[in-house]
Parts: C-alpha cells; sequence; structure tokens
C-alpha cells in the first residue's frame, strides 16, 4: 500500500460530504437551532426513532447476508451462525455487549478451524 | 478516578476541566465498545475500496458510527449519491432529539448557541450517555469544556480504532479479516439490543433484519429504506396498539 492509495481521489471526498457529512449533521444542527420546543414523547419521534432503529437493523443484516471483502470467505452457516451464538450468551449474562462479541467471534473462528 | 468534588479549585481552569472530560473516557466500558465498532469500520472501509483517509474523514466528521456503516455499505454496494444520502439522512434524524436533550444540561443563562456547536457535532449515542452520567458531577459553567475533553478523547480513540482496522484488514490473513470485518455487526446488534428498552424498539431491531433479505430480492437499490421504513411503521403500530389498550 503506497501513500497515494491512503489518501485517497477527490472524488470519493467529495461524496463524502454530499452524502454523508451534510444528511448526518443537519440535524444536529437542526436540534441545535430549534431544540427548545420539541416533546421528547411526541408521536413522531417514536416513528422515526422506529424507523432509524430498524434501518439499522437492515444495515447489520446486509453485513452478514451480502458480506464485504474478506468476510466472503466465512460460509453462511458460519456468519449466522456467530451471530446467533453470540446472541444467545449476551441475552444470558443480562445484555453483555463484550461477552456477545466475544462469542460471536471465537465461534466463527473455531469454526472455521474445524472446517479446515 | 473520582472526579473533584463540586466546589474544589480543580474546576477553576476550562482546561482542567477540559482535561477531566478527556481523562474520563478511562471510566467507561463504552470505550472499549467504540474501539472495537471503529476497528470494524476502518476495516469495512479498507475492504470496501476506501481510503484510509477516506475512512478518518468520514469519523471527524460525521461522527456517527450507524451513518458511516450506511454509507460505506451503501456506497460499496453501488447505490447512487441520492440513495445513500437518504439512508443516512433517515438514520441520523435521532440525533435531531439527541441533542435537544443533552444541550440543556450544559447551557447557562449566558450561553450563546455558537458556543454549543461544537458540543452539539460531538454529540452521538456513546457521548449523550455518558452525559446524563458525568454532568451532574460537573459545575454548570464548566460542562462545555468538560463535554469538549470527553468528545475529543473519544473521537482520538476512534481514530486509531479506524487506523488499526484499517491496516490490520490489508496484511492479516483472510481469517483474521473475516474476524474484524464481523465485529460491525456483533457490536451494532448487541449495542442497538441493550439501548431497546420498550417494545416497539425491540420490533423494529428484530423485524428490520428478518425483512432486509425480503426488500434485497426487490433490488431497488434502496433495499435498507424500503425494509427500514416496513419494519419502523409496523413496530410504531405495536406502539401504538399497547397505548391504546393501556
Amino acid at each position: 500500500m503506497n501513500f497515494a492509495q491512503l489518501i485517497g481521489d477527490w472524488h470519493a471526498l467529495a461524496v463524502l460530504f454530499v452524502a454523508g457529512v451534510v444528511p448526518n449533521q443537519i440535524w444536529r444542527m437542526l436540534g441545535l437551532w430549534f431544540g427548545g420546543g420539541i416533546d421528547e414523547g411526541s408521536e413522531l419521534l417514536v416513528w422515526v426513532r422506529a424507523v432509524a432503529t430498524a434501518i439499522l437493523a437492515g444495515v447489520i443484516a446486509q453485513i452478514v447476508v451480502e458480506p464485504p471483502g474478506a468476510l466472503a470467505s466465512v460460509p453462511d452457516v458460519l456468519r449466522y451462525g456467530a451471530v446467533g451464538a453470540g446472541l444467545v450468551v449476551f441475552l444470558l449474562t443480562r445484555r453483555s455487549i463484550f461477552a456477545g462479541v466475544v462469542t460471536g467471534e471465537v465461534f466463527m473462528l473455531a469454526g472455521k478451524w474445524w472446517l479446515g | 478516578m473520582a472526579l473533584p468534588p463540586l466546589d474544589s479549585p480543580q474546576w477553576q481552569s476550562p482546561w482542567r476541566a477540559f482535561a477531566w472530560g478527556l481523562r474520563s473516557i478511562t471510566q467507561t466500558i463504552l470505550t472499549i465498545v467504540l474501539f472495537v465498532t471503529y476497528l470494524g469500520i476502518g476495516a469495512l472501509a479498507h475492504d470496501t475500496h476506501f481510503s484510509l483517509l477516506w475512512a478518518l474523514c468520514s469519523t471527524l466528521f460525521v461522527w456517527a458510527g450507524p451513518a458511516q456503516i450506511i454509507l460505506i455499505t451503501t456506497l460499496g454496494s453501488g447505490a447512487t449519491i441520492i440513495q445513500s444520502a437518504i439512508a443516512v439522512t433517515v438514520s441520523a434524524i435521532r440525533l435531531f432529539p439527541m441533542v435537544v436533550s443533552v444541550l440543556p444540561l450544559m447551557r447557562t443563562p449566558t450561553t450563546k448557541r455558537r458556543e454549543l456547536i461544537f458540543a452539539a457535532h460531538l454529540t452521538a449515542v456513546t457521548l449523550w450517555v455518558e452525559c446524563h452520567r458525568f454532568l451532574p458531577q460537573v459545575p454548570r459553567e464548566r460542562r462545555i469544556a468538560f463535554v469538549h475533553g470527553l468528545g475529543c478523547g473519544l473521537v482520538s480513540v476512534c481514530l486509531t480504532a479506524n487506523t488499526v482496522g484499517y491496516f490490520l484488514a490489508a496484511n492479516l490473513t483472510q481469517t483474521l479479516g473475516a474476524a474484524i470485518l464481523l465485529l460491525t455487526p456483533l457490536s451494532f446488534l448487541y449495542s442497538t439490543a441493550r439501548n431497546s428498552r420498550e417494545v416497539a424498539d425491540v420490533v423494529a431491531l428484530t423485524l428490520g433484519i428478518l425483512l432486509y433479505p425480503l426488500a434485497a430480492k426487490m433490488n431497488s437499490g434502496l433495499d435498507i429504506l424500503v425494509s427500514g421504513v416496513v419494519a419502523g411503521t409496523i413496530a410504531y403500530g405495536v406502539h401504538w396498539w399497547r397505548e391504546v389498550r393501556a
């Protein structure tokens, strides 16, 4: 990997600002500007939160179902199994994120090793 | 490490307050969760062919893990700029109520709006949680400086994690590279599940995962938005139905 690859091209950085920075920051600045009169428990915000959570869930599913890069080398059953095993341990340990992540990783690596 | 008492002379200098904020990142497990998540984001950026500078800029200027992952995965899977921007902005709406609820904790009667811009930028779920925990122990007139310190500390941790993750993905064997990439869905799934206090949140999370593969079959380029709006609306319906019955 050389220096130019680490910097990348300006077009990609422009896309980052148009598709990432502006659509994200606009909500923080609106919060700063119109802060006062919004009721946190309003029905609209409940719906917005539910949609935002479901979108994030979709992204999680996308990474596992259509894995990018090196993750594509892991068989389907191991990827789904890792998420499931981690979830079980997460729930059993009274919602320890750390225990869930470690379990999922160990499941995937052990499975890879076992399958050769 | 305990913060000094509210009337301690330690709080007289804003720089000391900044330093206390910076040091407070060692007082929370969420720092490790963030490190692990951003390790994954660095690796994801590498495997989706973004540059390291791009990944670091996204952390500095977007500063919202979900938005960064949505941006990388949508752009990486061939979505247009408009499609990515819509998915990012919908995921970012949740920042609005967060900023609205956290800024009053730092405001004094003489605080100008521009003094809060950087604190608003730093607001994301981790900072929001930690503000509610730490700020009652910080004198009100030093809270902005404290939050700046806390936020800068967390951003530095994430920039480091991005860089480490990027180089690990570039240099590790395929299996270990896969392990780093797997960190992202695991840490996001469990931290979102942990933050899900109401039934609507749990329904949104579960349905959002189950509906995505169906939406992906339609191949509209807006798969995540379609499954997200449908699952989120059903979750809201469940919430509404429970309210009506109660």
